[in-house]
């Protein structure tokens, strides 16, 4: 009885990705922009599925940025998925929606900060919320999956209705170790 | 046909821009934003006066936005080869009423005219094809100014690249305003969104 209590509890850990979907829905946001990350994967798996939301695929972070600035000048709310590595390839970007006040709502799932064996991770993960902080944007963070709402819709009313640059840091420790195996290859 | 271009930048915009209608305009920073500027102020331009590489993104994000304006991004090389990528993240969400002109001098004109990629032989029509965006040409007169000015209103026919070949000279800088939050808001105005 107890193991299938853990087993549930788990199981709503684990869907932390529906509710930032959710929570985003509720905020009416219309685009979706990403540089895959296996962190996001089912919330982009959720994007894509839903056909009120355009969900664009990046060849590069600081495109989704740019991307955001368009969408809100055109009356859509956009969010940006990317992994901490990507965020330095923002920083100038981000000067065009501080100079703007541009919305910006961008989820960020860490590297090299929890359990981390690749050391070529480490030091963005490290710099990532100074590379926000030094262009101006709010970082927040997603400890712990059970706050996935809250956080989200406060970076959202931040962002929308504040029109701030905010990024929200999902910690690596709710994204869970990656296992280097031959079946996840 | 030489790498460089004869057509005068802003006669090319001015005539790009006649009778614009409900098109809606981003400018990439630098001379192309001098050019739409002096082509005529108005409230469905956005100039940007930096963010290098993202002129062709913010239109996406607009075109997607806004399926049923045309968008038309003016832009020179430079500008465009920063954010070469966005040429294929374009391609993949085929926007049909997004259409980018790029204005291709061959060269780095606000920095001191250094030779660019462009100007070196790449190719901006060749590898837009080749990101997956179908509609593409290379414009070196008028009547093919012309001809594309009249393709932006059908908006199932892009996402478009035009690489139109202009003279390398200098013109007179001509400034548009550069309050970033201004000329946010009376973009959002033009369109019915109210300033909160």
């Amino acid at each position: 009885m107890d193991q299938i209590a853990v087993h549930q509890d788990s199981a709503t850990s684990r869907d932390w990705p529906v509710a930032i979907y959710r929570t985003l829905k509720s905020f009416g946001v219309a685009q979706v922009c990403y540089v895959p990350d296996a962190g996001h994967s089912e919330l982009i798996k959720l994007s894509h599925a839903d056909a009120g939301i355009k969900t664009t695929v990046l060849t590069t972070e600081e495109e989704g940025v740019a991307l955001a600035a368009g969408a809100w000048l055109g009356g859509d709310c956009a969010v940006l998925l990317m992994q901490s590595s990507g965020v330095g390839n923002c920083v100038n970007m981000l000067s065009l929606m501080a100079s703007c006040r541009f919305p910006l709502l961008t989820l960020v799932t860490m590297r090299g900060e929890w359990a981390e064996f690749n050391p070529w991770q480490i030091p963005m993960g490290r710099a990532t919320p100074q590379a926000f902080e030094i262009m101006g944007t709010t970082v927040l963070r997603l400890e712990n999956p059970d706050d996935a709402e809250e956080v989200i819709s406060a970076a959202a009313s931040l962002a929308y209705d504040g029109d701030q640059q905010v990024a929200v840091l999902i910690s690596q420790r709710m994204i869970g170790r990656k296992k280097w195996t031959k079946e996840t290859h | 046909m030489s790498a460089t271009g004869t057509l005068d930048r802003r006669a090319a915009v001015k005539a790009l821009l006649a009778d614009r209608g409900d098109l809606l305009v981003i400018s990439g920073l630098g001379s192309s934003s001098y050019d739409v500027f002096d082509a005529g102020e108005h409230p469905g331009n956005f100039y940007l006066w930096g963010a290098m590489g993202g002129a062709a993104m913010v239109g996406l994000g607009l075109a997607l936005a806004q399926p049923k304006r045309p968008v038309l991004v003016v832009t020179g090389d430079g500008e465009q080869l920063m954010g070469i990528g966005s040429l294929l993240t374009i391609a993949t969400k085929q926007p049909g009423n997004l259409s980018i002109a790029v204005l291709d001098n061959g060269h780095f004109g606000e920095t001191g005219m250094q030779l660019s990629h462009s100007g070196l032989g790449a190719k901006l029509e060749v590898i837009a094809s080749g990101a997956g965006i179908g509609n593409v040409s290379d414009i070196a007169d008028m009547s093919g100014i012309e001809n594309f000015r009249n393709s932006l209103r059908d908006l199932g026919g892009g996402p478009r690249l035009a690489r139109i070949r202009i003279a390398s000279g200098e013109v007179e800088r001509a400034l548009p305003p550069r309050d970033g939050t201004y000329l946010k808001n009376r973009f959002r105005g033009h369109l019915g969104f109210v300033v909160k």
